[in-house]
């Protein structure tokens, strides 16, 4: 008596009827993706739709996290005005990269949990460090069934009155610092973050240069990059998300020459 | 009720020789001897509001909650055997997740409604079970619908209304109710009324802080279609509304 | 109480909405030697009487950890107890797998309240204080006298008052000594954890010499320091006589602590 709708209530008696089981949905029982061959089985891997690099900086009061509005498909560039920096409450702020969808299914448990925490109306919230540990746990799991999830977050945020930046990639593999960016801003973005970071903590102008710095090299560097960058900023004084766009110079342009 | 100890009232599976099922209906008498619940539904939104009896001065003042959210658009208060109550609730908690993993949105409170209700009836029909004890009221305001609100008993029948009561005192509690002009009031100006219905049918109002606690929330265009437990200035105007009131109507006696 | 033809179930209700199985069950909790809990702005602590089943076994538990900040006390048949003690631990460890921090306490009750639906004195309360168990209606009574006061105690006068609350409680026969008293602390700096003996015996000295646990905060909050100020103008903690003291409730069965 498990399938009512997904509603798990116990049946009255040993395989007795449950209550609900009178609604019952069909198609509960989705097949596994695997298919079974002399090899044994096979996956399905490999992400579909993407959302390219996402950069976090944490400041001394708080964190920003962007990431450009483009969904790729393949190289084709397919969604150009799509949040990839979402608040998830008053505390937490979080960036996506690696597929779409993958995100979209995580996301939806995400908003259960905040839900639930509003219906407990028992003034405990969901902080950072737990959505990150969440995460960790939900990642790693899925991989060690090599059925992973196909993301690369950034969990910011206020840890109570300290700022918090994570990183969660598809194996479960997580670790906080204070600069922090996924894809090709890694290579990209990174350096630049840590040659400023490296010398002490930022304030939150200086932050606020080093991420639309990192999104304008990105975009001319990275081929799945976006001029249209959203960005999310978190401190004591609560969330902010706001949309910006690359001061694009193409001068240097005319000087390539000989390719 | 001439039938009781007659042996036709030991099962919700069972009729008695005149038509009725008597476990219902003492489940029912368990609804109406729990502190009075009332709801109101006005123009722009709905109210709930509480007697919650306290039965210790060792509690906490926030113990034993009656009102609850599902999601953050429902109002559902509970009035009977509170630990059906939170049973009750949590199932109806999973049924807006079910919902809302199936459409993407909140359960409409019509569908909640019927799904309880179904939850309700289906705990009437089999003598291994007994049925619920509590009555529910259930609150809700949308853009779309505005304000919605049902009441489900025992048995599973459960009806939209203006205005419900619940325990204790239901009928005196309707019979104020019915004074108001439920359709021309903000939920605003309903919490203020809800307030002075529950301290008007409390019998032994003196000393009604140490007896019994309000409990009040409302949802509605003002909350921007969130339930939530009324904030504290507004419970205290409510509260101190109702204190007049009840200091009015006692020198109009006199 | 007397048997009548609609207490044979938990699925059956009384013509006036009663549960008679759900009634008796809290007489269960009655029969069961008395435990008190109290807390303070900072501190929750457990008081609880351990009965021996002959002169030859140890004494039985009676107040059992969960994880670091919880921990619960129990009256009445203790293996029901430990089954929801079990249920309460595995929830806690998966909540801090899952999310890296403790299961909020009333988070964790409620859950618990909804585990057993066929049984449902499955209440709970959110308490400032709380006694049950044999005889707790004077541990009770002094709660509610002193219950302003426990706010702003520190940690030894809340322990203080605690156990005199606690004293009412006792058999005529049974001294309070290290072996049947039982004191588990939890709060600001403290993992949840129990008294060992020598801290027990200081707080039972403390008892019988008739300490009075000073309303006014003080900043020593360490474990075991027992304050040792006498207040001329009260008493030594003895029964108030208009509670009745029944002998300990007749019960041969082993499984009820």
């Amino acid at each position: 008596m498990m399938s009512n709708n997904g509603v798990n209530f116990a049946p009255f008696w040993h395989n007795g009827p449950a209550p609900g089981s009178f609604y019952n949905f069909p198609q509960n029982n989705i097949k596994s993706n695997s298919a079974i061959d002399e090899y044994g089985f096979q996956r399905n891997g490999g992400p579909i739709t993407t959302g390219t690099s996402i950069v976090g900086v944490k400041y001394d009061k708080g964190v920003i996290i962007a990431g450009d509005k483009l969904v790729s498909y393949g190289n084709l560039a397919r969604y150009h005005n799509v949040d990839r920096v979402f608040k998830i409450n008053e505390n937490i702020i979080l960036g996506m990269s690696g597929d779409y969808a993958d995100f979209q299914f995580i996301k939806q448990y995400i908003d259960e949990i905040i839900l639930s925490d509003f219906s407990a109306d028992d003034r405990i919230v969901l902080k950072p460090k737990d959505l990150y540990t969440w995460l960790t746990r939900v990642l790693y799991n899925r991989r060690s069934r090599f059925n992973p999830l196909w993301l690369d977050m950034v969990v910011g945020g206020m840890q109570g009155e300290e700022p918090f930046l994570g990183h969660i990639n598809i194996r479960g593999r997580s670790y906080t610092n204070d600069v922090i960016s996924t894809g090709y801003g890694t290579h990209l973005a990174l350096p630049l973050l840590r040659e400023y970071s490296e010398k002490g903590p930022l304030n939150e102008e200086t932050a606020q240069q080093l991420i639309q710095k990192s999104m304008e090299v990105l975009f001319y560097r990275d081929c799945r990059g976006y001029p249209k960058y959203s960005q999310a900023n978190i401190n004591a004084n609560g969330v902010t998300v706001s949309d910006h766009e690359v001061k694009q110079n193409w001068d240097l342009a005319l000087s390539i020459k000989g390719y | 009720m001439s039938s009781i100890g007659t042996g036709y009232d030991l099962s919700a599976s069972q009729f008695s020789p005149d038509g009725r099922v008597f476990q219902v209906e003492y489940a029912m008498k368990a609804a109406e001897i729990s502190g009075t619940a009332i709801g109101l539904r006005g123009k722009d939104g709905c109210i709930l509001a509480v007697e919650k009896v306290i039965t210790s001065k060792l509690h906490e003042p926030d113990s034993g909650r009656r009102i609850f959210t599902i999601e953050n658009s429902i109002g559902m208060v509970i009035c009977g055997l509170i630990t059906d109550g939170r049973a009750i609730v949590n199932y109806a908690l999973k049924e807006a997740q079910n919902y809302r993993r199936e459409y993407g949105q909140t359960i409409p409170l019509k569908i909640l409604n019927e799904r309880l209700s179904s939850l309700f009836h289906a705990y009437t029909l089999y003598s291994a079970v007994r049925p619920y004890g509590i009555c529910i009221i259930l609150t809700t305001w949308t853009e779309q619908n505005g304000a919605e609100m049902y009441c489900i008993e025992p048995s599973g029948v459960s009806f939209g209304y203006y205005g419900c009561a619940t325990g204790k005192a239901k009928q005196a509690a309707k019979t104020e109710i019915e004074k108001l002009k439920l359709n021309t009031l903000t939920a605003r100006e309903l919490l203020n009324e809800g307030a002075k219905i529950i301290y008007r049918v409390n019998e032994d109002s003196s000393d009604s802080d140490t007896k019994f606690k309000l409990e009040l929330s409302w949802v509605g265009k003002d909350t921007n279609g969130i339930h939530q437990i009324c904030p504290v200035n507004l419970y205290e105007e409510a509260k101190a509304a109702a204190t007049a009131a009840m200091e009015q109507g006692d020198s109009d006696v006199e | 109480m007397f048997r009548n033809q609609y207490d044979s179930d938990v699925t059956v209700w009384s013509p006036q909405g009663r549960i008679h199985q759900v009634e008796y069950a809290m007489e269960a909790v009655k029969l069961g030697s008395a435990t008190v809990g109290l807390k303070s702005k900072d501190y929750a602590v457990l008081i609880a009487l351990k009965r021996a089943t002959s002169e030859l076994s140890a004494h039985q538990q009676k107040i059992l950890r969960i994880d670091d900040h919880i921990g619960i006390s129990m009256a009445g048949i203790t293996a029901d107890a430990r089954v929801l003690c079990r249920y309460m631990r595995q929830e806690c460890i998966n909540h801090k797998y899952s999310y890296g921090r403790n299961h909020p306490v009333g988070r964790l009750i409620n859950l618990l309240g909804l585990k057993m639906q066929t049984c449902p004195s499955a209440n709970f309360y959110d308490c400032k204080a709380m006694a049950i168990g044999a005889r707790s209606q004077s541990a009770r009574t002094y709660l509610e006298k002193h219950l302003n006061e426990f706010k702003d105690c520190n940690l030894s006068d809340l322990i203080n008052h605690g156990v005199r609350a606690f004293a009412g409680t006792l058999p005529n026969e049974t001294k309070l000594n290290n072996k049947n008293l039982s004191i588990c602390v939890v709060g600001k700096n403290y993992k949840f954890h129990c008294l060992d003996e020598t801290e027990l015996e200081k707080y039972i000295t403390a008892e019988i010499v008739g300490t009075q646990p000073t309303s006014s905060a003080s900043d020593s909050s360490e474990v075991g320091v027992g304050r040792t100020e006498r207040h001329g103008e009260e008493q030594p903690p003895t029964l108030n006589p208009q509670d009745p003291t029944p002998a300990e409730p007749a019960t041969e069965d082993r499984r009820m602590q």
